[in-house]
């Protein structure tokens, strides 16, 4: 029984003998989980899945899915996975039903087994009501959600999922990610997704690999990446105007204050245990603290700590990339 | 626990798949559907019924002709010289005879307009077929290629599913345009049968297989449309005069019939003209069936070739 249901070794890809796309990654993926690559535009995710689902080959390095080597195997690969792409490759000019039934066609599933598992999937994804219309009469979040059915309707072992929420605002993401947890409930799946927000990569994954310029950065639990920061971050203000830093210094699992703005930053391990330890401390003492913030530490802050680059600051270029799409499909739309 | 291993993609239901997806699409915008058609159809009545070769020679043009036209002659009994007169209406049967009889020789057959309609079919199977190829381009740039190649579909199933979907567009096309051509006016040879039918169809196959393979080929390492589109642009016209598609070769300069015979849109023409309105020369048939299978051979091999190494590599 294969354990790892994805292991890379290495990974590399190069394009034009000097662009190094995905360097030397290697990890694995456990069965049932929900893997995610973390990063932005350009870092080397859709590069990365391309390589697992065979579409391209490796520079370096080997890969296997399911124990099957996504070059020397790829056929056997690619009978196990199902691809949902960051493109919205459903044909506009087909139904919805139809399109489900193309994608029964390439894998070669079964006309009778396809027709009664496409109209099982349109059901889970609740597109019943709309299978007979053509596609290009559906919104983006319907869209995304008739390509997570044409991604299953060979009952993979491993679903790859790139970016699955690009560019579908926050109600129609938080649906999505909805069915992809109700999916993988259901079929008993592991997840492959790469994404760059950092809320649906909390949201979703069991790990997380941060890659940044092509390489992996971290790779652990969101919880633990978050705890590897050192603690959570504890804001407060008193009200009196003297400088308390050492007394709060003095109080156990406080690791670090500053003071800035009219306000004291402290990270704290625990810190709703910390917290009313340093209350307490202060008052102790005769001060009086009129203000407290706990926050846990997120993502953002976890991908600058290793990347020494905010999150938000790629995300303009996300933009443009989403405007680009935009346009394309307005393209195609004639 | 699902079942591993399940699928058994087929190559046979992946190209019919494919080809249905594209024949579907095609079907679904009828407008387009109907340029295609119309242009070759207006081309075909513009030039054909425009260029009224046949009128060039009946002396229609000449306004205000006397009864009587004066010659400069010789009296043979007894040998002398002086003016001699024709009845003009008479110079004007011989003038119109000797033109019937060269148009007639010229493109052997007695009005252009047959001789160029059947150009024009010629042109949308050409037209028809590298579209065809070139349509990859959309289906990489939409993200739907890297869907298929990451689906166990045989990569044969991708490329022959552009190659058929050449074919069946193309005879689609020829048909509708032949038959409109016969409704202005073409005339058929009296000898048309059904079998002549199946050797257009024939003809067609092997230049649709043959370009569409070698333009898949081409374009489907290009990342946008532009450049092949520009390309074919850019070889359609040469291509269309460099043919006998509106005129005949013989009368050509020495060069340019090297040209002109070397161009596979030569044997298309000819043999689809052979086939509806000349009499059918067998000899020249079967010529031109072994230049068109020579061509589409090479063309389709290294196309396949090419394509299949990239899908694959």
């Amino acid at each position: 029984m294969v354990n790892e249901v994805i292991k890379a070794e290495g990974l590399t890809k190069i394009f034009n003998k000097n662009l190094v796309a995905v360097d030397h990654v290697s990890f694995n993926v456990e069965d049932g989980e929900i893997f995610g690559f973390l990063g932005p535009n350009g870092a080397g995710k859709t590069t990365t899945i391309k390589m697992l689902t065979t579409v391209l080959r490796p520079t370096e390095g080997r890969a296997f899915v399911m124990g099957y080597d996504v070059v020397k195997q790829a056929s056997n690969v690619r009978k196990v996975i199902g691809v949902v792409p960051q493109e919205y490759t459903a044909d506009e000019d087909l139904t919805g039903y139809e399109n489900i039934m193309l994608c029964a066609d390439l894998y070669g599933v079964p006309r009778d087994v396809a027709r009664k598992r496409a109209h099982e999937l349109l059901e889970l994804v609740e597109l019943t009501r709309f299978k007979d219309k053509k596609v290009e009469t559906y919104s983006g979040g319907m869209r995304r959600r008739l390509e997570l059915a044409c991604g299953l309707i060979n009952r993979p072992k491993i679903l790859f999922l790139d970016e699955p929420t690009l560019g579908l605002d926050v109600q129609t993401r938080a649906a999505i990610w909805d069915y992809i947890r109700r999916l993988k409930e259901e079929y008993n799946m592991t997840i492959f997704m790469t994404t760059h927000y950092l809320e649906e990569a909390d949201a979703l994954c069991d790990r997380i690999a941060i890659i940044d310029y092509g390489k992996i950065v971290a790779l652990d639990s969101p919880s633990n990446l978050k705890n590897s920061l050192g603690g959570d971050i504890i804001t407060l203000t008193i009200k009196e105007n003297i400088d308390v830093s050492d007394i709060i210094r003095s109080v156990d699992n406080v690791k670090y204050v500053r003071y800035e703005g009219g306000a004291y930053r402290i990270k704290a391990e625990s810190g709703e245990i910390t917290a009313p330890l340093i209350i307490e401390a202060l008052r102790r003492k005769g001060y009086t603290v009129v203000k407290l913030f706990l926050s846990k530490p997120t993502l953002d802050e976890v991908y600058l700590e290793y990347t020494g680059r905010r999150m938000r600051d790629t995300e303009e270029s996300m933009d443009s990339f989403i405007r680009y799409r935009i346009t394309m499909r307005r393209a195609r739309a004639r | 626990m699902s079942v591993v291993g399940e699928s058994s993609p087929s190559l046979l239901r992946g190209l019919w798949a494919l080809t249905v997806r594209e024949l579907k699409k095609w079907l679904s915008d009828p407008v387009m559907v109907v340029m295609f058609v119309l242009q070759p159809l207006i081309w075909m009545g513009l030039l054909g019924k425009s260029m009224n070769i046949n009128a060039l020679f009946s002396s229609r043009g000449i306004s205000n002709m006397p009864a009587l036209i004066p010659v400069p002659g010789v009296y043979l009994v007894p040998p002398s010289q002086g003016i001699i007169y024709i009845n003009s209406t008479l110079l004007q049967q011989i003038f119109s005879n000797i033109g019937s009889e060269i148009v007639q020789n010229t493109f052997g057959v007695a009005d252009y307009f047959s001789y160029m309609a059947v150009g024009m079919i010629s042109m949308i199977v050409v037209m028809t077929s590298t579209f065809s190829g070139v349509s990859i381009v959309w289906d990489r740039r939409l993200g739907f290629l890297d869907k298929v190649l990451s689906t166990p579909v045989p990569r044969a199933s991708i490329i022959f599913s552009k190659i058929l979907n050449a074919f069946l567009r193309a005879v689609f096309q020829a048909t509708v345009i032949l038959a409109l051509a016969y409704m202005l006016g073409l005339r058929l040879n009296p000898n048309f049968t059904l079998i002549n039918m199946l050797g257009i169809y024939a003809a067609i196959f092997l230049v649709s297989v043959g370009l569409s393979s070698i333009f898949l080929a081409f374009s489907i390492r290009a990342t946008r449309m532009e450049r092949p589109m520009q390309f074919i642009n850019l070889i359609m016209m040469p291509l269309m005069f460099a043919s006998n598609t509106f005129f005949p070769v013989d009368l050509m300069p020495v060069w340019l019939q090297v040209i002109v015979r070397i161009n596979p849109l030569t044997y298309l023409t000819d043999a689809l003209r052979q086939l509806t309105i000349l009499q059918l020369d067998l000899i020249k048939l079967l010529w031109d069936f072994t230049c068109l299978a020579a061509f589409a051979t090479t063309l389709a091999v290294i196309g396949i070739v090419l394509s299949w190494r990239y899908l694959t590599a």
